[in-house]
């Protein structure tokens, strides 16, 4: 009964999108305010319709309803709870669900807080964005529907793939697909701005806390998938250039463009017609990115759902929205007339070369991604693209992103003097360059690549420091640091945000160059040497856990007799799945984590044991908090909180005014 | 249904994750031999994985290869000579660094170009920014007047 009117509340949803995607457009374009103002209260009921569908399912799943056909081949009764609530969105049904909640709570979120917005120019990003929630319903009900029964309901389920049994990727979908689809928001802001026919600073100022906000979703998301990789796939790999990684990644690269280029728009009135271009194909993307992993048209390591009608289906919502978009901005763009005036050397003028770097670099992921499809189906030539190819061809434009980011982050808007910029900027010169120096000395193995990569992450790290510290103008130390406490949160935003781009890739530079790997054979009860530490197995035992058997060991690290760690890395069999899974087990540490994998027994009584030393890895981790915490701080910037009390003050077509 | 459980057991049984891939006993007593076939195996493709090196897959078709490719320095090819083996016998399939040669072209050399237009176009329109009149205060419309006499008697 609950999931009938789950189902039944999906399908009130969709037809309330309908009403929202033609109503408020056709009072927008008369100029009814009874019609626009349709759109506030659509959206809302549109939301919470969908929330208690997805709620349904929830329950369906807590409760193991087996007569539902999702509930048996996803979960199972003895999973955890916190896995059978992850197992919700563990499937394609499911996450398409989960998919659809998220756009209409962004478009819930943008009638609530939109308060600020011209009514025409909200009434018609409401039923944009409706008009995509549309198309995800109508993809839903047809082909993905979630609440289907079981003629003969089974007795318990079929578990959910032990690997997705982790905390880390229990929470990496959510957070992804926040970021997708609160890209949808950017996109109906910019093709309602094409219809409207008007960019403006105003909007500038509208799209990017939402863009910021999806950025910020997209880098946890990323990171969380990621770090899962690197603990659970058992050899500390974090990054694959798989096709679903390279899918949530483009996005990413063209959110954190499009988030620099409104910067433009609203302070400076310029980029208009390429920030919208950008809102366009940052979405277009997310659909591209869902495309590949839904449809498992590209079959990759993630790819666990796979079925052509729904590929093709998505290839239509795909083919509708970002053709049509970008037939309208063919039509309309010349509209868009630049009015800020800048020189060749300019706050400007980096954030364009920001803005080229990152949509190449994103294109050059795109062809590699769909390379092997393309050689097949044109050249019949069958081929592989993988990691060599992405760090060669991707590798450069973030080494000149990283050159040019301290300079380009402290320029002045409109004139700037390069060489006044370039002498702020040499201390952090000299800083990296001494640490590399120093890098280079004190390694055993003579490898440029390290010192070059610590090199850059010195640079950008205390290039950053060094942005804040020349916003606090000139002067005496104390009144220095009294203005440093009084700085707007966007400047602490930016300078985060940029310090944990430096972070990330002195992680990354240090991991790629100095990990220690040691790969043996070794009795129980035998200590061995691995790099500046001994490391133990001092048992192994069979152990039963809630829904697994594993084998596991206990092993001792000591750096001269002191223990270090005491770790116990597993080898599971999960019975239900028929799978075995690695659990490595790691001492997480500020320079270093160790990493212990358990392998198979050998013949002579030993078993194979595989110890990691990785320098500096939980720095590729602790980069993207920062930038994500960054993100947040801009997010919470005194103008945007203005606007939202502007809003709540009924301020029609008000400004928040920039603190510059 | 059952097609779809079949569908399903057939997807899980090739998700490669499992055990670590390089076993000790195959490791060569050689270190620089052995440096040597990693890096080679880094770049090789597991041919029934998805995405995965031979160097970081457990299945057993990979441990052949890796072993192949030992075997092959071990008798004293060079890192080309033993590519170029494995090219032979698999295909190109093999290769995760694709070849530079023919319609790869426009793979290797699509990133490069693009970036020389971007370069272009970005380059154009700053010269253009640089170039162009400041523009003359902007007039309010009449809409935008009265909103303006609405906040000043606030």
């Amino acid at each position: 009964m609950i999931a009938e009117l789950g189902h039944f509340a999906l399908i009130l949803a969709a037809m309330v999108a309908v009403v929202q995607a033609i109503v408020p457009m056709i009072g927008a374009h008369k100029g009814w305010d009874g019609w626009m103002a349709a759109a506030v209260p659509a959206a809302t009921t549109q939301f919470f319709l969908t929330a208690f569908s997805f709620s349904a399912l929830t329950y369906s799943f807590v409760v193991s309803d087996f007569s539902l056909r999702l509930v048996v081949e996803n979960s199972h009764s003895l999973k955890p709870m916190l896995y059978k609530v992850s197992g919700v969105w563990g499937n394609h049904e499911g996450s398409m669900l989960l998919w659809v909640l998220i756009l209409t709570l962004f478009g819930a979120c943008a009638a609530w807080f939109g308060g600020n917005l011209p009514p025409s120019l909200k009434a018609r990003v409401l039923a944009v964005q409706s008009s995509v929630a549309v198309a995800f319903f109508a993809f839903i009900l047809l082909t993905s529907n979630p609440f289907l029964r079981m003629g003969i309901p089974p007795m318990d389920g079929q578990d959910l793939n032990p690997l997705l049994q982790d905390p880390g990727l229990a929470f990496h979908p959510p957070f992804l697909y926040l970021g997708y689809v609160g890209l949808s928001l950017t996109f109906s802001f910019a093709v309602a701005a094409l219809i409207e026919g008007r960019v403006d600073a105003a909007w500038g100022g509208w799209v990017r806390p939402w863009t910021l906000a999806a950025w910020v979703f997209l880098t946890i998301g990323i990171a969380l998938g990621s770090w899962w990789a690197y603990y659970e796939l058992g050899w500390g790999g974090y990054w694959f250039w798989d096709p679903v990684e390279n899918a949530s990644f483009m996005p990413w690269l063209l959110a954190a463009a499009l988030l620099h280029s409104a910067i433009v728009v609203e302070k400076r009135e310029s980029l208009k017609s390429w920030t919208i271009l950008l809102a366009i194909l940052a979405f277009g993307f997310s659909l591209i990115g869902t495309f590949i992993v839904r449809s498992g048209v590209i079959t990759s390591v993630h790819a666990f759902a796979n079925d052509p009608e729904r590929g093709v289906f998505i290839l239509m919502i795909l083919a509708v929205f970002t053709g049509g978009a970008l037939t309208l901005f063919a039509a309309r763009a010349s509209a868009m007339q630049a009015k800020g005036v800048f020189g060749l050397v300019s706050r400007e003028s980096a954030l364009v070369a920001n803005n080229v770097l990152l949509a190449v670099s994103c294109f050059v992921v795109f062809i590699g991604t769909i390379w092997p499809l393309v050689a097949e189906l044109a050249f019949g030539r069958k081929l592989s693209v993988g990691a060599p190819f992405f760090d060669a061809a991707f590798t450069p434009f973030m080494v000149v992103l990283a050159i040019i980011l301290p300079i380009g982050a402290i320029l002045p808007w409109k004139r700037a003097k390069l060489n006044r910029a370039v002498k702020q900027v040499v201390p952090a010169a000299i800083l990296a360059f001494l640490i590399a120096a120093l890098a280079w000395t004190l390694q055993t193995e003579k490898t440029i690549l390290a010192p070059v990569g610590l090199a850059l992450g010195i640079w950008v790290v205390a290039g950053s420091a060094l942005d804040l510290w020349s916003r606090c103008g000139r002067g005496d130390m104390a009144s220095r640091l009294r203005r440093l406490t009084r700085l707007p949160r966007a400047d602490y935003g930016k300078a985060v945000a940029h310090f944990g781009l430096g972070v990330t890739m002195i992680g990354i530079s240090a991991m790629n160059a100095w990990q220690i790997e040691d790969i043996r054979v070794a009795q129980v009860g035998e200590r061995f040497e691995v790099g500046a530490y001994e490391i133990e197995l001092a048992s192994v035992d069979q152990v039963q856990g809630p829904n697994y058997y594993s084998t596991m060991a206990r092993m001792n690290a000591y750096r001269g007799d002191r223990l270090v760690a005491a770790l116990t890395p597993e080898k599971r069999v999960y019975p239900v799945a028929k799978m075995p899974t690695t659990e490595a087990d790691i001492d997480n540490g500020f320079l270093r984590d160790i990493y212990l994998v358990i392998g198979d027994a050998q013949d002579d009584g030993g078993w194979a044991v595989r110890t990691y030393i990785k320098p500096l890895a939980n720095w590729i981790w602790a980069g993207a908090i920062l930038m994500g915490v960054g993100g947040l701080l801009s997010l919470s910037d005194r103008r945007y909180r203005i606007a939202a009390g502007a809003a709540k003050a009924g301020g029609g077509g008000a400004r928040p005014v920039a603190a510059e | 249904m059952i097609r779809r459980a079949v569908l399903a057991a057939a997807f899980l049984a090739l998700v490669p994750l499992v055990a670590p891939a390089v076993q000790p006993d195959e490791v060569l007593s050689d270190p620089v031999l052995e440096d040597r076939a990693r890096d080679l195996s880094k770049g090789l493709r597991c041919l029934v994985c998805r995405n995965e090196s031979i160097d970081d897959s457990n299945a057993d078709l990979a441990r052949d290869l890796r072993l192949l490719v030992r075997e092959r320095l071990v008798e004293g090819d060079s890192d080309d000579e033993v590519i170029d083996f494995v090219v032979d016998r698999y295909g190109e399939y093999v290769l995760l660094k694709p070849q530079t040669d023919g319609s790869n072209l426009v793979l290797w050399l699509a990133g490069p170009l693009m970036l020389l237009v971007g370069a272009g176009l970005g380059v154009v329109y700053i010269r253009r920014r640089n170039a162009a009149p400041e523009p003359a205060a902007q007039t309010l419309d009449a809409a935008e007047e009265k909103r303006l006499q609405e906040i000043l008697k606030e």
